[in-house]
């Protein structure tokens, strides 16, 4: 039963800045609103405002950008699996919005939502008083803590990962998020703008109050290159990542020049298989790559009671992105 | 006599009204002067309820009244409080406070403080009858019906010698039959395993709001029930007002799968709050609350040993099951795991031992082949395991150990009315081509290993004693009154059929008469136990019988000679050899109505129930009543049995498969109606994949919060998990206790799927048996990595 609070539907981004600047911590944006129903309905947060985009047509749909192409950060992520421009140049993020959720989800859920989400840490979405909620422990990373769904890689006190499936695309894709605020934007890096609980243990992006994700852009450095995208979970639809991979192989003849992997479900934000990457330049794309690298990053694995099996999962994630399937 | 209606499809009138949304669930409806309420729910999964504070939430705007523990008589325990005192699990309901809107009622809520004192508590049942560990309640942990509630710990010694086998202290119940260690003795091959069974959801789609108000001394709730005049006595007694001045209604229900099957708490507090506010209350449950109170399937923790002989012969079996019960009362699943191995697998001799623990989790009720379709899940792989140390085919292995004609079950060596399971078996693996697919069973292609395998299960299938009540009226038509409820089967409409089969009237001549307790209903049993095909056939049997006797006499008091002498059809009741002399259904019905006494319902059979009397004496006077108590015999207890086949892709790399065929078939007695039965099989399948494969229930033992209480946390299958491809087929033999040859088969169509998906599993994985269900993807990747499980072999609730 959602709590009582002020409703703002701003039709123009400059409106829409114009309410986060006044109303700061006290705001919720609201995309698609698949995340931040459930948190309202369950009563685990509360908020004086939300501030619906929904009618901000400026935030959706794709459209060239020096060379590569820009997503309104309310391109709804059924959107983004159909437009032909990002399944022409970067198949890898069209297969990976593909297999968000539900298609009703996919309908009304945005890109900006799917990776902005927080975590699904059901301990965290329980309303329990873990670090990421601002008190002092995890009860997931604990002797008996039910974390079969949690880190293998990047935990500071806090075992939750990032649920986007998109995310991991995004970040092998080189994307950049542009973030606005009342006078001004700026444009962060995958890497700046997914945090982990070691940069800030309460938030999953680097978006601060007052500001909006208006727009992901993907260069067109991997436009055309070799693409993987897989995610592994309990059902076929429906479902949260145990793991996923993301992977851009830029091909140089026969031989990989350039690698790109990232996982998803493995930490808190997506996580990037470096070693692997660049054990992967100058070999071919073929099985006896796949089993010469699949198990680089198994060793920087730590893992809890009940998610040891994320890291055969990821090696074998990491044979079929590099095999090309099963 | 020719069959008009038996074996054809027909649309039953409730399709249209949920295709079109007409149909209205309790949630739907509104009176004036309504308010909304919402249940407050305990956040520790045991307290102590020491004080409750009401004076800020009494402040909130719109707030109306609130029902408190005590306004309410709970039943003794261990029963399911109305509401607690002491609650046993997270989510218990405290109290249930109104207010003039729902958002008003939940603000008041968040204002309500309540003083609970934690209390020690546990996720483990077998763990917990360990002597230094805490019991779930305070007032014992042991118990279920037909064992006595009571404190039971096992020794210190008997967890200390049990090695990699369960500990297996003293029993609360047990028995036995033949000589079981000889058996053992006797034996090429005993397999002696422990097992875990999940529990599991019950989801149902429809969350259990109620609605509630009184009117002119009679209170009137709107419920979500699989069952209608069944729970009318129970809920009375929990509202606290005679049987006769509570009206229900329950015309559609979103699903109960056994949750929904008796009278609950939940039905009952709306119609509590109501009185003492003096105003209609609705109270709605939201999607995570019904995992609160939407209850369970009881969990198993076990020991199974198995003695085979070299022909695979099963010659002794020695089972002892866990049960969960949950925190309060609940059902009694132990025992009908014993009866399901020893009907499916005719072991020739078999001890069952079993203790029903008290958990602190939500409440536990009957799901869909509630103890069998756990017991087949386990003991389904292990038949597999035997038949490969023995070399003996997986489907021959079935035939020689299943059940036919004179199959037994139970420490009585009880008989069973009808057993087809072999025909099942013959026919499902021609359909599926058996022989056939062996030659690529556990073929592999890419990461992708091909299995086949076969699944059983048996479940009863019906009741007898109740009443059946109809009426033919001076328009003709004949209506059937029906107290079964609204599962969502069809069956008020298609068990329906038999009573128009008996009169030969048309489908279009008939109304069923259901859903509100006002449209006078008889005594009949709930929806549920995969009965009413049986139970329902033959009351509706006897009740159209006594109004062909009653046509028959009133045509030959106006015509002469003896009943004897008339026959029916069209309509019409006549003068065997010569048809012009006789009357219309409608002309009898009037008939009747003048001659009163028996023949309008004036007169009434002595041995119906208080209920029938009440319905048929509201009714007498308006046409001719057929009524009458289900006193036919039997040959043995109602049994239905279903095997199933499946094909898999089991992806090496991911832990995850498809199912690329299924087929189903039933052993359902004469098949009433195909389109049901099809989407029967097909359903019982689905949720049977769930259950094998998917689905979680997951409490964490430090603190006791429930970490499934969503859809996309418990994993229901979605249309992506399930089969490819489905066959289905019946046996179609006939049940000779049932008039016509029906009897049920709802429940086993769950438990042949889930053990063949298990069996599945295990082929695929090359034999390898968890001895768990479900068998989830991080499972098989620990296992195919040879890494070690992440749970223990008897561990339960986790992930």
């Amino acid at each position: 039963m959602m709590p009582q609070f002020d409703l703002y539907q701003p039709d123009t981004l400059d409106s829409a800045l114009e309410l986060t600047a006044q109303l700061g911590a006290d705001g919720w944006i609201v995309g698609g609103g698949q995340d931040s129903w459930d948190w309202l309905k369950n009563r685990i947060r509360r908020t004086q405002a939300v501030v619906d985009l929904s009618g901000v047509a400026a935030l959706k749909g794709v459209r060239e950008h020096d060379g590569g192409i820009a997503i309104g950060a309310l391109t709804t992520l059924t959107e983004v699996q159909e437009d032909p421009l990002v399944r022409e140049r970067f198949g890898l993020l069209a297969s990976a919005a593909g297999r968000v959720a539900s298609p009703q989800i996919r309908n009304a859920g945005t890109l900006g939502g799917n990776i902005s989400q927080d975590t699904r840490c059901w301990y965290y979405r329980d309303g329990v008083n873990c670090y990421r909620a601002g008190g002092n422990t995890c009860y997931a990373d604990t002797p008996q803590g039910q974390n079969r769904e949690h880190a293998i890689f990047g935990a500071s006190r806090c075992v939750a990962v990032t649920p986007s499936d998109t995310a991991n695309a995004l970040a092998a894709l080189d994307a950049t998020m542009v973030v606005a605020r009342k006078g001004g934007e700026r444009v962060l890096p995958a890497a700046k703008y997914f945090v982990g609980p070691a940069v800030n243990i309460e938030r999953m992006t680097a978006l601060q109050p007052g500001e909006i994700l208006v727009e992901v852009r993907i260069p067109a450095t991997w436009s055309g290159a070799q693409f993987y995208f897989e995610k592994v979970a309990d059902r076929a639809t429906f479902d949260f990542a145990l793991l996923s991979i993301a992977a851009a192989f830029r091909m140089d003849g026969e031989r990989i020049g350039a690698a790109r992997l990232v996982l998803g479900a493995a930490a808190c934000v997506p996580w990037r298989l470096e070693a692997v990457e660049r054990a992967l330049a100058g070999r071919p794309r073929d099985a006896t790559s796949a089993d010469e690298v699949a198990t680089l990053a198994s060793a920087s694995a730590v893992t809890l009671g009940f998610n040891g099996y994320k890291v055969p999962l990821m090696e074998n994630l990491i044979r079929r992105a590099v095999r090309g399937g099963g | 006599m020719a069959l008009k209606h038996l074996g054809q499809d027909f649309i039953p009138h409730d399709v249209v009204a949920k295709v079109t949304g007409e149909a209205k669930f309790a949630e739907d409806f509104r009176v004036d002067g309504m308010v909304f309420a919402r249940l407050l729910s305990c956040p520790y999964p045991h307290a102590r309820v020491r004080g409750i504070d009401l004076s800020e939430a009494a402040k909130v705007p719109g707030y109306v009244g609130v029902l408190l523990p005590e306004d309410v008589t709970n039943p003794p325990a261990p029963e399911i409080p109305l509401l607690a005192t002491e609650p046993g699990y997270v989510g218990a309901p405290i109290l249930l406070l109104a207010a003039e809107n729902e958002t008003a009622a939940q603000d008041a809520l968040d204002k309500v403080k309540v003083d609970y004192e934690p209390l020690p508590f546990h996720v483990d049942p077998v763990a917990s009858l360990h002597p230094d560990r805490p019991n779930a309640r305070s007032d014992g942990n042991v118990g279920a019906s037909g064992v006595d509630f009571q404190t039971l710990k096992w020794t210190a010694a008997d967890f200390d010698d049990a090695g990699s086998r369960m500990p297996m202290g003293a029993p609360a119940q047990e028995w036995t039959y033949g000589d079981v260690e000889a058996g053992f003795a006797q034996a090429k091959l005993v397999l002696d395993e422990t097992f875990v069974h999940a529990s599991n959801s019950h989801h149902s789609m429809e969350p259990r709001s109620a609605m509630a108000y009184w009117q002119n001394g009679k209170c009137i709730v709107h419920v979500s029930s699989q069952s209608q005049s069944y729970i009318q006595p129970a809920l009375a007694g929990m509202i606290g007002i005679p049987s006769e001045d509570l009206v229900v209604i329950a015309e559609y229900c979103g699903g109960g799968f056994g949750s929904k099957g008796g009278a609950y708490a939940l039905q009952a507090l709306p119609a509590l709050l109501s009185k003492k506010i003096g105003r209609p209350v609705m109270m709605r449950v939201s999607r995570a609350e019904e995992y609160y109170h939407g209850s369970a399937r009881l969990g198993f923790q076990g020991q199974v040993k198995l003695g085979f002989a070299e022909d695979g012969k099963l010659l002794a079996a020695d089972l002892y099951v866990v049960q969960e019960n949950g925190a309060c009362n609940s059902f009694w699943d132990f025992r009908n795991a014993a009866d399901a191995l020893s009907i499916m697998y005719q072991p020739g001799a078999m001890r069952w031992r079993g203790v029903p623990v008290h958990a602190n989790t939500p409440i536990r009720s009957a799901q869909r082949g509630p103890g069998y379709n756990q017991m087949h899940h386990i003991m389904e792989p292990l038949l597999d395991k035997a038949a490969r140390q023995l070399n003996i085919d997986r489907l021959a292995i079935r035939t020689l150990n299943g059940p036919g004609l004179t199959a037994q079950y139970g420490p009585r060596r009880a008989p069973v009315s009808s057993c087809y399971m072999k025909e099942a078996l013959d026919k499902g693996a021609g359909i599926f081509g058996w022989q056939q697919r062996m030659a690529r069973n556990g073929q592999r292609q890419g990461s992708k290993v091909t299995a086949i395998a076969v699944g059983q299960a048996y479940h009863p299938a019906g009741f007898t004693g109740f009443d059946g009540l109809l009426r033919i009226l001076p328009s003709g038509k004949v209506h059937i009154h029906t107290g079964v409820g609204n599962l969502g089967t069809f069956s008020h409409s298609s068990t329906s059929r038999i009573a128009a089969e008996v009169l030969m009237v048309d489908w279009q001549d008939v109304v069923i008469e259901r859903g509100d307790s006002r449209r006078h209903l008889p005594w009949n049993i709930g929806q549920f136990g995969s009965n009413t095909n049986f139970t329902m056939a033959r009351t509706n049997y006897v009740a159209a019988m006594d109004a062909l006797a009653k046509l028959k006499e009133i045509a030959a008091r106006q015509f002469g000679g003896s009943p004897d002498g008339y026959d029916i059809d069209g309509r019409r009741v006549f003068r065997k050899g010569n048809p012009a002399q006789g009357l219309s259904y409608a002309q009898a019905a009037q008939r009747a109505i003048v001659l009163g006494g028996k023949y309008d319902g004036h007169e009434l059979p002595q041995d119906v129930n208080a209920m029938t009397k009440l319905s048929a004496t509201a009714l007498a006077g308006t046409g001719l009543i057929g009524v009458a108590k289900d006193n036919l015999p039997t040959t043995g207890a109602a049994a239905a049995f279903a095997a199933a086949f499946v094909e898999i892709e089991l992806d090496v790399e991911t832990g995850r498969y498809d199912i690329i065929e299924y087929v189903g078939v039933a052993d359902c007695g004469t098949v009433i109606h195909p389109a049901g039965l099809e989407t029967q099989i097909k359903s019982g399948a689905v949720q049977g994949f769930g259950i094998a494969g998917l689905e979680r229930i997951v409490y964490d033992p430090q603190n006791g919060l429930p970490a499934s209480v969503g859809f996309h946390q418990a994993k229901p299958p979605t249309y992506a998990d399930v089969a490819q491809r489905y066959r289905v087929a019946a046996v179609d033999l006939p049940d000779p206790s049932s008039p016509l040859g029906t009897k049920g088969i709802g429940e086993p169509l769950l438990g042949c799927a889930g053990a063949a998906v298990l069996c599945a599993i295990s082929e695929a994985l090359g034999g390898h048996v968890f001895n768990r269900t479900p068998v989830v993807p991080d499972m098989i990747l620990n296992h195919l990595a040879g890494r070690p499980p992440a749970h223990g072999p008897l561990q339960v609730n986790c992930q």
